[in-house]
């Protein structure tokens, strides 16, 4: 077995001990329902987190919108879901919601993509911010519903869609969708996390994915070597959106009221991504997934803290950066502590830092 | 006629884009981060005022001079603080998460002050404003004033940097940093002023800013934050007459849509103007375009 | 026929020409030099060959093929790879898969069974990685396969930078200024690469020089520029004796 085989099984690994040791702790009562309400969206910011270092960490470009991606999978398939509440079984339903929700945010990673990827660096950035607010706007302003006549749409208010008295408003503007079945759980979840990185991880480790992180190292090398610059970037940008929106299909068949509020899919939420990525390690798949769900449950873990949670953890932030980044610190480690000492083998464990996989 | 009125307040919210996108603009041509804390320092600049003013049952300039030497400070320590150490990081990356990290710490520690709940601000500027046309036409004295300060500032700015050493200094950095110093410019010194200055202006910025719009909450400074960075790359990234030319167009368009067209797609049209400057002109209106040597 | 046949190639910038009324013929096989003082349009010459810039007068043919105004990549599909003045790797990958990027065009399989690592993956991973090796074995990288192409040494680099172009299978290889920031033992090692090279591919190779023992050591043929323009061309001897070439070398 080589060692690119391995170190993906050790991830697949990690992440079913991790879905183990939950279920045991289920199972035997030992987890409040508190944190038993964790458990999925711990899923899902994990799914989005591998999504987002394909983007960022594989093909090298800053993305601080992928929440919209995340939206765009989650009210398609909600959408989806709520119509067909009533005419198809729960399985096959949800599998088509996955599709749609999947297929949706491809497609709109894949449009964005055309323009955005011919910008460069910050410029990039800050243009794929200003995409997921306007899907986040947009979509609020949206109201659909369903009755005898079929689909009424329109950008103004619930009223003016004059549907008839069987109507439904299935998106209600800025109050979303209320009551899309609750499809998604922990196992799915899990399933979802491991197809995301079975995916992410042997396209990493083929032709495609070789080109792309070629892109990311040097774009002038890869065009004089026959790379076709375009076409890599937009395979990896629409995948990456793609993965962002099966993470959104499991966001929305988890709640009860899907809004497209700020707090879960506005730049906030997409530079919350950004710190489990970067965090974990760029270009680091695995560092990702550990990252993602201990920043995810450290600040509800924090909860006891109440008012203080947040500001102690901007405070580790900060000083984690620092520690970790800052090449005078860098410097200062290796001396005293030498390249393999405390931080070196915890750096070595969890956050590998390089962002060679092999 | 009130056409003219709601383009005059859009000048007047462009202006306070201007002013904060001027502070971004020359914060991120030397140090090349984005700074996502730069909007909170305007938070901070209100509730200093906020909190001065109420101290001195309503003395409203000795607030907003506490206010701009604070921040100032502020703006300094955390450069020294946070971002300093991160300079020539392997991943520019690691500076922006940092930014991140003193954006929510600022807010959390207003939040752990003045709570969640939103305070009403009373406008530093007490004058009421001018009327036109047998009051058809009203225009509001903080208005007139934010217009005025955004030009003053822009002006002064312009000076200081074609004009003083240290102005000059500034644009040596920002154009590289390795030879600005062999050249003996003190380059941390340099960023450092760069902050107090972009900071300063924040300050200057979150007042005129609760003034026209007086609730004042933890994240007041958030969203203008983004728009401010939004018309600093309109305008072309790193130029001080394209960040005001980015703010007023911020400004109008967002009056404007949000008066003619929807108030709840307002945002999504004025990041929409920014997608469409950019993919005519990939690097802003004013921006200098940089190939890549092969 | 010449393999490279380039006829009238001129390009401007601003009111600059830069490249002004270039001719070259190579033949299959020849070892080609392209010297010339600083800001003679050297690199310009390459840039337009492999079509980074598009010239606005001239003909560029490979083996017959015009392919005066593709894309980079088009070009090197047609047959054109390269190597650049300040290295260019694929830094955070390692040795192996810098060279296998270069083999990308020739192994294919669809980005399904890429993703999934199914179907015809396997077979062609292989096939790669035993091609792969082979270059690297002559190019003496072999026992370096797994290192960051970053962490080798500065000679290596730019060994795996030809070998990366090679695993495009070219039938010209463009070097630009191989030896620049080489000691002379590294120089050394570099023309015995540059032999070893046109030994066991019988390659074509067209070199930027400034190192005159280099160009006088291995090229058979040269053209000289300078200010944009052709001052001198044809065998190595004849060339570095002409005393037009003297003059523009050591000034008047």
């Amino acid at each position: 077995m080589n060692k690119i085989t391995k170190n993906n099984l050790i991830t697949y690994g990690i992440v079913i001990f991790a879905y183990i040791v939950f279920e045991i702790l289920m199972l035997t009562g030992n987890l409040s329902s508190h944190l038993k309400g964790l458990l999925v969206p711990m899923t899902y910011y994990a799914v989005i987190a591998v999504a987002l270092n394909l983007c960022v960490g594989i093909l090298g470009e800053l993305s601080i919108g992928h929440c919209g991606f995340m939206c765009l999978g989650a009210f398609s398939s909600a959408f989806f879901s709520k119509a067909t509440e009533n005419v198809l079984p729960t399985v096959p339903r949800f599998i088509i919601a996955f599709i749609i929700g999947i297929g949706v945010a491809a497609l709109f990673g894949f449009l964005i993509g055309i323009p955005v990827l011919r910008l460069k660096g910050d410029y990039l950035a800050i243009v794929t911010l200003a995409f997921g607010e306007i899907i986040k706007n947009v979509i609020n302003s949206f109201y659909i519903g369903i009755d005898s006549k079929g689909l009424h749409m329109n950008m103004k208010s619930a009223m003016d869609l004059n549907m008839e008295a069987d109507g439904n408003v299935i998106v209600n503007g800025a109050m979303g969708i209320t009551g899309t079945p609750h499809n998604a759980n922990f196992t799915i979840g899990i399933v979802v996390l491991l197809i995301s990185l079975f995916i992410v991880q042997n396209l990493i480790n083929s032709r495609d994915g070789r080109a792309i992180m070629a892109i990311r190292d040097n774009y002038i090398a890869a065009e004089a070597t026959g790379i076709n610059v375009t076409g890599y970037k937009m395979m990896a940008f629409t995948i990456s959106a793609a993965i962002a929106g099966a993470a959104g299909v499991l966001f929305s068949h988890n709640i009860t009221t899907l809004t497209a509020s700020s707090q879960y899919f506005g730049y906030n939420a997409s530079i919350m991504i950004l710190v489990y990525v970067v965090l974990g390690g760029i270009g680091n798949i695995r560092g990702s997934v550990i990252a993602a769900c201990i920043l995810y449950m450290l600040p509800e873990l924090l909860r006891g803290l109440n008012t203080y949670r947040m500001l102690i953890y901007s405070i580790i932030l900060i000083v984690m950066m620092i520690v970790n980044w800052s090449p005078k610190i860098i410097a200062w480690r290796e001396k005293k502590f030498g390249k393999s000492g405390m931080f070196g083998l915890i750096g070595r464990i969890i956050f590998r830092r390089n962002k060679e996989v092999a | 006629m009130s056409f003219l009125t709601y383009l005059i307040n859009g000048l007047s919210l462009g202006s306070i884009y201007a002013i904060i996108a001027l502070g971004y603009t020359m914060v991120y041509g030397i140090a090349k981060m984005l700074n996502f804390a730069h909007g909170d320092f305007i938070m901070v600049g209100c509730y200093i005022i906020f909190s001065v003013s109420a101290a001195l049952s309503g003395n409203s300039v000795v607030g907003i001079i506490v206010a701009i030497v604070l921040c100032t400070l502020l703006g300094v320590t955390t450069e020294f603080v946070a971002y300093r150490p991160l300079r020539g990081a392997a991943s520019p990356l690691a500076v922006l998460i940092t930014a991140i990290g003193v954006s929510y710490l600022l807010e959390n520690i207003a939040l752990l002050i003045y709570g969640a709940d939103i305070k009403s601000f009373s406008s530093v500027i007490k004058w009421e404003g001018v009327s036109f046309a047998g009051g058809q036409l009203k225009i509001q004295g903080v208005t007139i004033v934010t217009i005025l300060v955004s030009v003053v500032i822009l002006i002064a700015l312009q000076l200081f940097i074609n004009k003083t050493k240290q102005g000059q200094a500034m644009l040596a950095a920002s154009e590289d940093k390795g030879a600005a110093a062999l050249m003996g410019i003190n380059v941390n010194r340099t960023i450092a002023l760069t902050f107090a200055i972009g900071s300063a202006l924040a300050a200057v910025a979150g007042a005129l800013l609760c003034s026209a719009y007086p609730s004042l909450s933890p994240y007041t400074g958030a969203m203008p934050g983004i728009k401010a960075f939004v018309a600093a790359v309109l305008g072309g990234i790193g130029s001080i007459p394209g960040a005001m030319i980015g703010g007023l167009v911020l400004g109008i368009v967002e009056i404007l849509s949000k008066t003619y067209i929807s108030s709840q797609l307002s945002d999504a049209i004025v990041f929409g103007i920014l997608v469409v400057v950019l993919l005519v002109k990939p690097t802003g209106i004013l921006g200098k375009v940089v190939q890549e040597k092969v | 026929m010449a393999l490279l046949e380039v006829n009238n190639l001129s390009i401007s910038f601003g009111g600059l020409r830069a490249v002004d009324n270039f001719n070259v013929q190579i033949e299959k096989g020849e070892l080609y030099g392209l010297i010339g003082p600083n800001g003679a349009g050297k690199t310009t010459v390459f840039n337009l060959l492999t079509g980074v810039y598009k010239p606005n007068e001239g003909i560029i043919r490979l083996d017959g093929e015009d392919i005066t105004r593709k894309s980079t990549i088009e070009i090197n599909h047609a047959g054109i790879a390269r190597t650049f003045q300040n290295i260019r790797l694929f830094k955070n990958m390692s040795v192996i898969d810098n060279v296998k990027v270069g083999l990308s065009e020739h192994y294919k399989y669809s980005a399904l069974e890429g993703m999934l690592h199914i179907g015809n993956y396997k077979r062609v991973e292989k096939e790669m990685d035993d091609e792969a090796m082979r270059l690297l074995q002559v190019f003496g990288l072999d026992l370096e396969r797994d290192y960051l192409a970053a962490n080798l040494p500065y000679g290596k680099q730019r060994k795996l930078e030809i070998a990366r172009a090679m695993a495009t299978s070219p039938k010209l290889l463009l070097l630009d200024e191989p030896a620049a920031g080489m000691n002379p033992n590294e120089t050394k090692e570099l023309m015995d690469t540059i032999a070893l090279v046109r030994r066991e591919f019988n390659m074509t190779i067209l070199l930027i020089e400034h190192d005159m023992k280099l160009v006088s050591g291995i090229c058979e043929k040269l053209t000289v520029l300078n200010f944009g323009r052709v001052l001198c061309q044809g065998d190595t001897k004849d060339v570095l004796s002409n005393p037009e070439v003297i003059t523009a070398y050591l000034g008047e």
